[in-house]
Order: structure tokens, then sequence, then C-alpha cells
């Protein structure tokens, strides 16, 4: 039986979104479509107080994510707030915005790791992707300043229906860049990309050959590179856990201070998000509606309930459930021990053969 | 062969569950005590060897028990690339 009882563990990791605003438009952007505006932004004050209390709920990783979080120009002060209140800062960045001399500074102010995404390895199809001419060659000159300063680098990189037989030379590119470790993850259809699930969708057969090319590269390339690969769950016969469970493990700061359980969360209708400005962290995470909603296995339809995988999985992801069966509640539609599975194998029939990059539509501010 | 943290790993006293912690890229390896004072000597001029027997000696444990464990602790970790080995 589910069992409600369980006390909830305190958050290991935190995502603050210190932004929406970017200069790139990738169309796998998983932002909301309704993007937040500057004026409603947290101040770097606001965001110091936000870390203390973090760190006093639990909290040890901070990922500064946006939007471009460079795109802020007081960056390096919140580094160094993230820092002071004793948290390990990490950089999700696409390096348009830094600087060899702002790679100093935050630096300085302790930035313990960074994470460089690159939307391509070529320049012509990484700035087509990305949206912005002269992109590639800049994110290159950032990653040279990255190594110069011996930050940690790690480079991120997204892969699509358009780039997935690149993934060899994102890897010799990592090494090239004197990257530790290399995260490649297959798109998620939330926010701005699901609006361009049939543009991006890979199909079958590209998964298989990057699991191949994965496999290989690890064995080939360890104790140089690390490799994270998420391969997309579409494919899969059993969803994945949602980040440990949903309010299990960790939580997401909206650029305007809402705080979320997942970044995707807010595509939820109905679902209500306290905000740090009214309400302290400790209470949204224990006790606010949003993270009670799918926490443990209490809120679980069958055939979860009496799933033997239910503490395994958790019913999988929330906002895929939603995405492709209208519902945040239903089991996740890539398992195969649910009905909701035939309108996502339909939907993959159906999108297999997709259309081109030409028809995705660019993410923008007001958009 | 001498360890050496690298950049970005680091460890950290985990004040809420009471427990040292590495920190890493996207990673939180708990450490338990054994984990930590191996850790904790590394400095990156300290060789495994001389970092074994003054574990042997802490520990009341022979060199040869605590010799293998460590490596094996160490070489586990390098091949995450949360330590680098230098000659
Ligand atoms: S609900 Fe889905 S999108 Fe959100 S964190 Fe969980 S797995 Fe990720
Ligand atoms: S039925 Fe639910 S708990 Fe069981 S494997 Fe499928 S999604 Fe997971």
């Amino acid at each position: 039986m589910p069992d409600g009882s369980r006390p909830v563990p305190p958050p290991i990791a935190m995502l603050a979104e210190l932004t929406h605003r970017c200069p790139l438009s990738c169309p796998y952007c998983s932002n909301p479509v309704d993007l937040a505006r500057r004026e409603a932004e947290l101040t770097a004050g606001q965001w110091a107080d936000v870390f203390r209390q973090a760190v006093a709920l639990g909290v040890l990783q901070v990922h500064l994510s946006g939007g471009e979080p460079a795109s802020r120009r007081d960056l390096e002060e919140i580094v160094a707030a993230a820092r002071d209140a004793g948290l390990y800062a990490n950089l999700i960045t696409s390096g348009i915005g830094l600087t060899p001399e702002r790679i100093a500074a935050l630096v300085a102010a302790g930035m313990d790791h960074v994470q460089l995404s690159v939307q391509g390895t070529r320049a012509e199809t990484a700035d087509r992707v990305g949206g912005y001419k002269g992109g590639f060659a800049r994110k290159m000159a950032v990653a040279e300043a990255i190594a110069a300063a011996g930050v940690a680098l790690t480079l991120n990189a997204v892969m699509h229906r358009h780039n997935l037989a690149e993934l060899p030379e994102v890897f010799d590119l990592a090494e090239r860049l004197g990257a530790r470790r290399v995260e490649v993850a297959c798109v998620q259809f939330q926010g701005w990309a699901l609006e361009n699930r049939a543009v991006l969708q890979p199909t079958r057969a590209q998964v298989d050959e990057a699991k191949r090319l994965v496999a290989e590269a690890r064995a080939a390339r360890q104790g140089r590179l690390v490799i994270d690969f998420v391969p997309p769950d579409y494919y899969a016969d059993l969803p994945k856990a949602c980040m440990g469970g949903w309010g299990a493990t960790g939580l997401n700061i909206a650029p305007d201070g809402a705080v979320l359980p997942c970044h995707a969360a807010q595509t939820i209708p109905g679902m209500r998000f306290a905000n740090v400005r009214d309400v302290p962290l400790a209470e949204i995470w224990y006790r606010g509606p949003a993270f009670a909603a799918f926490r443990g296995t209490d809120w679980m339809p069958e055939p979860c309930r009496s799933c033997d995988r239910r503490e395994v999985d958790f019913g999988g992801c929330r906002c895929q459930a939603l995405a492709v069966l209208g519902d945040a509640s239903a089991p996740d539609p890539v398992c195969r021990r649910t009905p909701g599975r035939a309108k996502l194998d339909a939907l993959l029939a159906a999108e297999g053969n997709g259309p081109g990059l030409e028809v995705a539509r660019w993410r923008r501010i007001g958009g | 062969m001498i360890p050496v943290l690298p950049p970005g790993v680091r460890l950290h006293w985990d004040a809420v569950r009471g427990s040292h912690v590495l920190l890493a890229p996207e990673r939180v390896l708990m450490l338990d005590e054994v984990g930590h004072a191996i850790l904790s000597r590394v400095d990156g001029t300290t060789p495994v060897d001389v970092l074994v027997s003054g574990l042997a000696a802490d520990f009341a444990a022979p060199v040869e028990e605590v010799g293998p464990d460590v490596t094996e602790f160490l070489t586990g970790l390098a091949r995450e690339r949360l330590v680098d080995l230098h000659a």
C-alpha cells in the first residue's frame, strides 16, 4: 500500500532560473512559452536571502541557469552570494555575454563549475539551431577562457533529429576544450520544445545508433571524459523516475521567485506556486500544495498504485503525462503497463518522418 | 602516485544531514568516516603511500590492509574524474 506518512527528506539541489532573457533562440528550449520579463526578476539581494534559506533547508548545490544567466549584469554578485551562503555554485550558460574579464570575476566570486551548452560542433549548424550568427565562434572563445582560468568545465549538448549524427564530434570537441565531462541530453518535450516536437523527435534508429556511439566512446575515453547520456524515453518501455520523485530531491526557483517542484510544472493547469517573496522556502518545500500534489505514492492512480515499480519510477514524469495525455496525474505514457502508451506510439508513428528544421517555431520573448 | 582533487571537486560539511560530503559537477557523494579520512588527506602533494601509513596509524590497522582499500577507493573516484592521480 502507498505510505503517505513517510517523512519528507530535505532537498539536495536547487535550480535558480535567474532570468528568462537569452540572446539565443533554440527551438528546443524548455523555458515556458510565456517568458517572464526583466522587471519581474528577483534582485541579487533577494537571491542571497533565498540561498541562505536553501542552505538551512539542506540544499548543497545550486545550478544558476536561465534563460542566459550572463544576461544579468549582477551575475558575479549572485555567484558570490551563493558561495557565501555555503552552496556549490554551478553555472549553466550558453557562453554568450561572458568575456575573459567576466569569467575571471566569476572565478574570484567562487564559481565551482561551468556547464557550457553547445548547439552543434560546427559553426554552420550550431548557429542555425541557436538562431544567432557568430555564436559558435564566441562560445569557443569563452570555452578557452574558462580552461585558461582553470575552472571545471562540462560540455552540455542537446541532441535531436538534426544533429544526433554529430555525437562523436561532440566528444572530440569536449576533450579539445579541456572538459572533463560531457552531458548529452535528448531534447525533452516541454515548453518551447513541445511546440516543435514533430521537428525535433529523433527516430528509433537514430537513438539506437546514439546509444552505440556513447558505449563506444565511454570505453575509448575512460578516465579522460565522463559521459552522461540521457536517451529519450519515448523509445523506452518503462518511464524514468522524475528527479528521484516529485518534491523529493530538488526544487526550482523561477526568475520571479515562484517555487516549482519541476522546471516544467508551470505547464500544469490549476497548479499554484508559492513565491519566495511571500512564503519561507522551508514552508513551501514541506507544506506547499504544488510539492504535495504528486509527492510520494498517495496521489497515484491504478495501475501505478499497485505496481511493484511505484517507488522506483514514481509513475514517471508528470509533465510528459500532461503533454501527451492531457492529464498530469496519469501514469507516464512511456509505460507499457498503462493504456496511455497507445497514444504515445501513435504519436511516434505519425512524427517519425516529421518536417525539417525550417518550420520550427523559434523562441522569442513576447513571441 | 599523488592524488589531487581536481577543480570543481571539494569536501564540504553538510550540517543539515550531519555528514561530510564530496561536492562535484552534478554529483554529491555522502562520505563515511573512512572516505572522509582518506579525502581529507588528499592535498595535492602527499603521495598515496604516505597517506596510507598515516591512515594505518590513525586507525590502528595494518598497512597491508589499508593500502589496497585506499587504492581501490581512489582509482574508483579517478575513473569518474572526481580525483586525479598524478605520477
Ligand atoms: S515532472 Fe517530468 S519534467 Fe518535471 S522534473 Fe519530473 S521528470 Fe522532469
Ligand atoms: S505502472 Fe506506474 S509505477 Fe508501474 S512502471 Fe508504469 S508508470 Fe511506473
